[in-house]
């Protein structure tokens, strides 16, 4: 049996690796889910057959019934709270990897406490315990600390993964203030914590007592909170990235504590997923992974430059005429769109532009929205087809040629200080120079700045108009004015 | 202000600067507006279409140009016509200034403003004035009818009853906008086209039409239209010479050649030459786009049609677009009104003559007493230039150095790399017990294929990338599976919550991948 669990796990990993791979295209990216679930059936069916042979049938409820769960979850959800389901799911990992590892830990417990009594491993009588008290059993002292470093990484991982996921839910859903907080202490909090799980490190390897083990789950779980709690809702896109990386890396180290290879590589993989996500979203905003996890923008230099000229407001009939003009156009949408739900809208004004023979395309910043990758989510949801749908460096140059820019609700990503201000918070960040085009329209609810409160002079310039509502309802003003 | 148009005066000339239909619209731009009786007549607007709109109808050309204050008119003007401008007024029409001295001149004395409209610079915020365009649009498809009505065969190959018919091969030459229209009307009549243009740019245009682009067997570079303001420019004399070697080849093939060649302010240039007409089949057409100018066939007469001795029609009619009055009238008064747009922006019926307007400037040949052509080049640039390449060519041993040197860097790279990983791998290995380092390898070589493939991971795929890990980590379930067979009450219970939240997670992110999977889809 154990052969064939083996042979099952492999081919899982290998269709896991063809799973994520599946994904460099948006054809064969559907072939790769279905690796992903093949890959998934095949390992929990080799698990429930092989070294998990107990109460099988509970497994296959709890499996069912978190099975409809999820189901009902994935249809329900909107393309626009895409953010907050991924953090949410997060968490689960997160908090199930707690509890395998304490599992792990009072299994120790267990397995001593029989070998206490009946003095050698060979003659113990383990068989209630289960497969993972025999694995336990048959381990050697220098591999039994090696076993508590990993499950006590396991647990730490995992507490972070699960109250950070849990705050960063929260933020996206807009049920706390999306803002960066912090206690008083700041940065100390999180080192004082850091600190007494490192002790508790050394506690719980000479002792293996648990109450190492739980005073560190709380440091942890407060890490977690605290970390992303000081993390603005303009870097989320990082952090979900991270915490997705995070959920991997704790699968790996409760791999090893378990000794399961599949969790291993599984958890390795999905960990340089996220690795390499957050250090793309990061490259966008050209700022280091460090500064974006300790929070807020890094210092600026010197006083940012004064912001001359004034916003000129328009009207949908302004805005549809030069539409109507316009032979090119080029609509870089932003987290207001997701906000206002207007992904419909804007699919509709692409349709009738595109019917009149007008060029439209897409531009996307990387970190546009609140997860990589968001805004071509949400334009295929409203049927946008994706081969108009282009990244920063693919139409960065195409801006002076085009005839009209709108903005619909993004702000710091087409702000023209990153590359005209030395001072400003976010000088050097790549950014989509719209301000090129002959025209630009911004879509914005009113006035005030954006996410990271910086003076936006694309505003300001001559060529932008300001189109002020709610995007929604904007669009749908423009969309009878197209003719 | 009084916008006025007058009858054409030229022998043959059915056009009108003003339609019904732009009248309203000058209208709305404040202007009050006049045409001289029967100015329509030609082009099928009779004078009582005029008067249901609006628009005075004066019974002298002399009191129109006297009582108007712009005139606005098609051909360029005559002597007399000139002699009645006065200072102050407009003229807006055809002006052709780079052979109209005399005109300019008398403008000058005048003091009137002239607006040349085959001077509107090619940039796309003054297409919609672009009246050389519109006109030429109608060249070409008349040109294609025309020499349907002197060919005696169909366009389109047929097999019938009563025998098959090829299909016509038509050649046209020159793919501006005539020849572009030209090209639209010959495919669609079923023709088999071919078409030819110095600028290898407009290839893409050409075959977009429906047409092969034939090119030459020629190495020196090519011109960038974007440099001339996106017409063509003269030629070397290679060139040439490799351009007629090519069509001598196509002479005795081509059933019907349209030639629409022209260079801005030059004579047009001869390009299909008498031995050329000779080698065509007898009962082929030529028809000459360029007749005005001289021609680009040799033996075109202009304004008439001949018949050569092999039997070939060469066609020089001047007046294309005068042959489909009605057509062409309503676009070239929709030019003239889009014009009157610019020079108006306050839409009060007041002419703001703004000379610092790229448009406008590059227009206006008099103004205010001043010769004003020709303009400086304008601001905008008609066509993005082409991008050339940068770098200059390596020599093999340059470019071989070069990969040698990147290759090892590359290698040194790598090497050091693995150098410390391996290093630290055998520190590992010293102290911590075999079965954890098969597990390590395990760890390592995943890392290691996790950063190899997800590097390439389409960009706008980053959210089914972060749903499909998400649902992939939930293998912790295998995890949580290998406990919950403990004796162990505790064990079971966090094992049994453990599956439940992987089985939540399993479900919903693999449903929710392919939900966003299925909605990606190509135009």
């Amino acid at each position: 049996m154990i052969g064939f669990t083996t042979a099952a796990y492999v081919v899982a990993a290998v269709l896991f690796i063809l799973s994520l791979g599946g994904l460099s295209n948006q054809e064969s990216a559907k072939r790769a889910v279905w690796y992903g679930i093949v890959g998934m059936a095949l390992a929990v069916f080799a698990t429930l057959v092989g070294p998990g042979s107990g109460l099988w049938l509970l497994s296959i409820l709890l499996i069912i019934g978190g099975g409809l769960i999820g189901q009902y979850v994935a249809q329900r959800v909107q393309m626009t709270e895409m953010p907050q389901l991924v953090a949410a799911m997060h968490s689960l990992v997160g908090l199930a990897a707690v509890f395998v590892g304490f599992n792990a830990h009072f299994e120790i417990g267990n397995v001593a406490q029989v070998m206490a009594i009946v003095d050698s491993a060979k003659d113990a009588d383990l068989s209630d315990l289960g497969a993972f008290a025999k694995l336990i059993a048959k381990k050697t002292p220098a591999e039994l600390a090696i076993l508590h470093v990993e499950l006590f990484l396991g647990i730490f991982i995992g507490a972070i993964t699960f109250t950070g996921s849990v705050v960063a839910y929260g933020k996206l859903a807009g049920k706390v203030t999306s803002a960066a907080t912090k206690l008083p202490g700041g940065h100390a909090l999180n080192a004082a914590a850091a600190g007494l799980s490192l002790i508790c490190l050394f506690w719980y390897t000479s002792t293996g007592g648990f109450l190492p083990l739980f005073l560190m789950t709380l440091a942890a779980l407060f890490i977690g909170y605290h970390l992303i709690m000081g993390i603005g809702g303009a870097d989320m896109p990082v952090v979900v990235s991270m915490l997705n990386s995070y959920s991997g890396w704790a699968a790996a180290a409760i791999g090893f504590s378990l000794g399961n290879d599949l969790l291993i590589v599984v958890g390795a993989l999905v960990g340089s997923s996220g690795a390499i996500l957050s250090y793309i979203m990061c490259k966008a905003m050209n700022r280091h992974f460090v500064s974006v996890i300790l929070g807020g923008f890094g210092g600026s230099s010197g006083p940012q430059m004064e912001v001359e000229g004034e916003q000129v407001a328009i009207e949908a009939d302004g805005v549809a005429a030069a539409l109507n003009d316009a032979d090119s156009v080029i609509i870089i949408p932003g987290y207001g769109m997701a906000v206002a739900q207007a992904q419909q809208s804007v699919s509709e004004l692409v349709r009738k532009l595109r019917a009149k023979g007008k060029n439209v395309r897409f531009a996307i910043h990387p970190v546009a929205g609140r997860l990589p990758g968001h805004m071509n989510v949400l334009l295929a949801e409203a049927k946008v087809p994706y081969d108009i749908v282009l990244e920063m460096d693919e139409i960065n140059e195409d801006f002076p040629e085009t005839d009209v820019a709108i903005v619909i609700g993004s702000n710091d990503i087409v702000n023209p200080a990153a590359q005209e201000d030395p001072n400003s918070p976010i000088a050097g960040m790549p950014v989509l120079e719209c301000w090129k085009a002959k025209q630009v329209f911004v879509s914005k609810r009113g006035q005030g700045t954006g996410y990271s409160g910086i003076e936006n002079p694309l505003f300001f310039k001559e060529n932008t108009r300001m189109f002020y509502g709610d995007a929604k309802q904007s669009l749908d003003k423009l969309l009878p004015m197209i003719d | 202000m009084k916008i006025g148009t007058p009858k054409e005066i030229l022998d043959g000339e059915n056009r009108v600067a003003m339609t019904p239909d732009s009248a309203v619209q000058l209208q709305k731009l404040g202007y009050d507006c006049a045409i001289e009786k029967g100015a329509g007549a030609a082009a099928g607007f009779s004078d009582a279409a005029y008067e249901a709109v609006g628009v005075e109808v004066v019974k002298t050309a002399a009191s129109l140009w006297k009582n108007s204050d712009i005139v606005a008119k098609v051909r360029i003007p005559t002597e007399t016509e000139m002699k009645r401008l006065t200072k102050g007024k407009t003229l807006i029409s055809f002006f052709n200034p780079a052979g109209n001295e005399e005109g300019m001149e008398l403008a000058k004395s005048k003091g009137a403003n002239v607006i040349a409209m085959e001077m509107v610079p090619r940039i796309s915020r003054a297409q919609k004035m672009d009246a050389l365009s519109s006109m030429a649009n109608i060249a070409g498809y008349r040109a294609v009818i025309e020499a349907g009505n002197n060919f005696g065969r169909f366009f389109t190959g047929q097999v019938t009853a009563a025998g098959k018919v090829p299909p016509a091969k038509v050649l046209i030459v020159g793919a501006g906008v005539a020849g572009l229209a030209a090209i639209g009307t010959s495919t669609s009549l079923g023709a088999i086209t071919y078409a030819f243009d110095v600028r290898p740019e407009v290839a893409e245009q050409v075959e977009s039409m429906g047409a092969e682009f034939v090119y030459l067997d020629f190495e020196e570079e090519q011109q960038d239209g974007a440099a001339t303001g996106g017409y063509a420019s003269v030629q070397s004399e290679e060139f040439r010479n490799a351009q007629l070697a090519k069509f001598r080849e196509l002479a005795p093939e081509m059933d019907i050649v349209i030639t629409t060649a022209l260079i801005p302010n030059r004579p047009a240039p001869k390009l299909w030459l008498e031995d050329m007409v000779k080698a065509m089949k007898p009962g082929s057409v030529i028809v000459d786009l360029a007749a005005e100018r001289g021609g680009n066939v040799e033996g075109t007469v202009p304004d008439e049609k001949v018949v050569t001795d092999n039997g070939v029609t060469i066609i020089g009619y001047t007046d294309f677009p005068s042959r489909m009055a009605a057509q062409s009238s309503s676009l070239y008064a929709t030019n003239i009104r889009h014009m009157m747009t610019d020079l108006t922006p306050e839409k009060d019926g007041q002419i703001n003559h703004d000379m610092e307007d790229d448009v406008i400037r590059g227009a206006t040949v008099t103004h205010e007493g001043e010769i004003t052509f020709p303009p400086p080049p304008p601001k905008v640039q008609a066509i993005a230039a082409q991008k050339k390449p940068e770098v200059k060519e390596l020599t093999p041993e340059e470019k071989k150095a070069q990969e040698i040197a990147a290759f090892k860097a590359q290698t040194k790279q790598q090497f050091t790399l693995l150098g410390v990983g391996g290093a630290l791998m055998l520190l590992v290995g010293l102290v911590a017990p075999a079965s954890f380092m098969q597990h390590f390898i395990v760890f390592v070589l995943a890392v290691f294929v996790g950063f190899q493939v997800i590097w390439g991971v389409a960009h706008s795929l980053h959210t089914p990338l972060m749903a499909i890990t998400n649902a992939i980590s939930s293998i912790i379930i295998v995890g949580a599976l290998m406990q919950i067979g403990s004796g162990s009450f505790l064990v079971i219970l966090l094992a049994a919550l453990s599956v439940f939240m992987a089985g939540i997670n399993i479900f919903g992110g693999f449903l929710v991948t392919r939900r966003m999977l299925a909605m990606f889809q190509k135009s």
